[in-house]
């Protein structure tokens, strides 16, 4: 049993999440003040149908770093769904068959790379290196150069329109459930509770009876179902399945997972500051554009925001344990 | 718990300063001015291409008085054109001038930017035809077809024989073009002999072994066409360090940069494609015309594009820049693509 030193309110709001959600909150803020056309009703449609898929994929991914592992062949599982998707449309199956038999292959993608770091005991690093060429291989060589298009009005635009008069696209709601079942599932589940347990140190779990094997394997299989329902979001969005679509997304992925402060080595993570860190960037990346501010910059800004945002609270850490020697006071083990 | 929230205040302060000057820097450069603004949006960044094609588009927008921002992914992917098409819809701008990197793609976003009042204008390379206002054509394929028979023809003297150094043989544009000059020569250059077709793939050591083995086996050959810009390369590499050099003339579809050294050593008199300088300034003068409601894009309108005299929209859009541009000693260094 822990006892708090502090009141709850402090646990809650004084923490690496709230402050990423804090600087959103202060971005958005300053981007509708000073953006000209930041304000306008198009932001938050764009905005949602823009992070849509990153934001999909980050979520089983914040689970996926919490235990200290990483999913990089995510990108590539949208590709490869996005052409299944793609040829089984044209092969002439219905829109609903192709959307199970491409997330099922998803799952199978990611069964093999859980299998692997699980079972075979492999770093996923390098497992998931290898399927991120591997699947994208398959993706553009099952459909070359060419695209699948003219899919049926009635799914990509669902896929774009919005809920009624509302700014938000009918998207939202099914982001929301999502982002719902994953925040139960890491925050209020014994399987939550054993996935940062695991990233806390898999070898202590494993001796306190948690299944580490079958709790990587499971949430590998998540990470590609997820990613490749991503892809067929992707696909009816563009309305167009390439074996190229989402080259590179990973890092995006990764980089809003560890902004939300998620921490990298594992043991430490929460849903609704990556929620926060995919939309930082989104705002950030929209804001910046209406700015005519150039692509390399908004690369630069993100990618220094993400430097500072996993360099500070080692900083932090730091400073913590040095104050508490020169105070010369307790040994208490609230590192994290 | 106190550094957190330190830093929390000033990673905050930081990004409201940034955000801020961005803000002031900027003034008048978005919509909503009584001017009309023109977003350039090439398939790219850091594409000399499109660098001429952007300095053509900033040539005619002076020209003209109205404002042009290029903006544009690092990496020529669909996906990636599409928020700054979103933004352009933000913005309000004029019009949208943009080279497609996939056909259907980008369609839905430029759907909603037509819908926000944006004039679509396509350039270099087009959309499904139901997604913009207005393709501006860099060249027809009657129009390459023919050029490059005239170089040929011009630099052999008229008679003897030719060969075509082509793409991969399913090329389908290549193809398209390599009919149209078997046609044109059955029907207006008597005297030249089409001896052999072959097909370099497109990639460098095989257009150069081909090339080698062209001369080879054709002793007697005056002239080789590629009407690809590997092959032309490839096959003006090859001819530089030969005894062929001067004697065989080489020509076809080629980049400046690519073709500079050639043209200088005297391998090559000269090579066509088009000038993405006047593609750009045509695009910018076709966009201006839409936005300022000269033209709507149907059949027939005709527009002033400046020093480029006056054009006609053709079927489905289309405005056809004209014949492709010929690159010699005379005028080479003055493209950078």
């Amino acid at each position: 049993m822990r006892t708090h030193a502090r009141p709850w309110w402090q646990r809650v709001l004084l923490t690496r999440e709230m402050l990423t959600v804090l600087i959103l909150v202060v971005a958005w803020i300053v981007a509708s003040a000073v953006v000209r056309g930041f304000d306008g009703p198009l932001t938050i449609t764009y905005l949602v149908l823009d992070v849509a898929p990153v934001l999909l994929i980050a979520l089983p991914m914040t689970l996926i770093i919490a235990t200290g592992e990483i999913d990089l062949s995510v990108a590539s599982v949208v590709g490869l769904s996005s052409v299944t998707f793609g040829l089984l449309y044209q092969a002439g199956l219905g829109l609903g068959v192709a959307l199970l038999v491409s997330v099922l292959l998803g799952a199978v993608c990611g069964a093999v790379n859980g299998a692997l770091v699980a079972y075979g005991g492999l770093p996923s690093l390098a497992v998931t290196i290898g399927s991120l060429a591997l699947y994208r291989g398959l993706a553009v060589g099952l459909l070359g150069t060419t695209a699948v298009t003219g899919f049926p009005d009635s799914w990509t635009d669902g896929a774009t329109d919005n809920l009624g008069e509302s700014p938000y696209p009918a998207i939202t709601l099914g982001l929301l459930g999502m982002i719902a079942v994953f925040a139960v599932l890491l925050h209020a589940t014994p399987f939550g509770r054993n996935v940062l347990d695991i990233g806390r140190s898999s070898e202590a779990a494993r001796f306190s009876g948690v299944d580490v094997k079958r709790t990587l394997l499971i949430l590998f299989v998540l990470s590609g179902a997820v990613s490749a329902l991503a892809g067929v979001y992707y696909t009816l969005r563009y309305g167009s399945a390439r074996g190229d679509n989402a080259t590179g997304m990973e890092l995006q992925v990764v980089a809003a997972v560890l902004l939300g402060g998620v921490s990298i080595f594992g043991g430490r993570g929460a849903v609704h500051g990556v929620v926060a860190g995919v939309l930082l960037i989104g705002v950030l990346g929209s804001a910046l554009r209406l700015e005519g501010v150039t692509v390399n910059v908004i690369n630069i800004v993100i990618g220094t925001a993400l430097v500072v945002s996993v360099v500070a609270p080692r900083i932090a850490g730091g400073m913590r344990v040095r104050r508490r020697r020169a105070a010369g006071r307790r040994t208490q083990g609230d590192g994290r | 718990m106190k550094f957190t929230t330190v830093l929390a205040a000033g990673t905050a302060a930081v990004l409201a300063l940034g955000l801020t000057a961005c803000g002031s820097g900027e003034e008048g450069g978005g919509g909503g001015t009584d001017d009309v603004s023109i977003t350039m949006l090439p398939k790219n960044l850091g594409n000399p291409y499109f660098e001429a094609s952007t300095t053509g588009a900033e040539e005619a927008a002076d020209e003209l008085g109205v404002a042009v921002d290029e903006v544009g992914p690092d990496a020529a992917s669909p996906d990636a054109q599409v928020p700054f098409i979103n933004t352009a819809a933000q913005q309000g701008v004029g019009a949208l001038v943009v080279s497609a990197n996939d056909p259907t793609a980008i369609g839905d976003a430029l759907e909603e930017a037509r819908s926000a009042g944006i004039k679509v204008v396509t350039f270099d390379s087009d959309t499904e035809p139901q997604f913009r206002d207005l393709f501006v054509n860099q060249a027809s394929p009657e129009g390459i077809a023919d050029k490059q028979l005239e170089l040929v023809a011009d630099q052999i003297g008229g008679k003897g024989e030719i060969a075509i150094l082509s793409a991969s043989a399913n090329a389908t544009n290549q193809n398209a073009w390599i009919a149209l000059m078997e046609e044109k020569l059955a029907s207006d250059y008597p005297d030249i002999e089409l001896v052999e077709t072959v097909y370099g793939d497109d990639d460098d050591q095989t257009s150069f072994d081909k090339t080698a083995a062209l001369l080879q086996s054709h002793p007697d050959l005056k002239g080789i066409v590629s009407p690809t810009t590997v092959g032309i390369a490839a096959a003006a590499r090859y001819v530089s360090t030969s005894d062929a050099k001067g004697k065989v003339a080489v020509t076809g579809l080629g980049t400046p940069n690519q073709m500079r050294e050639y043209v200088e050593d005297g391998t090559v008199e000269s090579f066509a494609l088009w000038n993405p300088n006047d593609l750009g300034y045509l695009a910018t003068h076709a966009a201006a015309a839409f936005a300022a409601g000269d033209i709507t894009g149907e059949e027939g309108e005709t527009f002033e594009a400046g020093r480029l005299g006056e054009f006609t929209v053709g079927a489905d859009g289309e405005v056809l820049l004209g014949e492709p541009y010929v690159f010699d000693k005379t005028n080479i260094a003055d493209f950078d693509f």
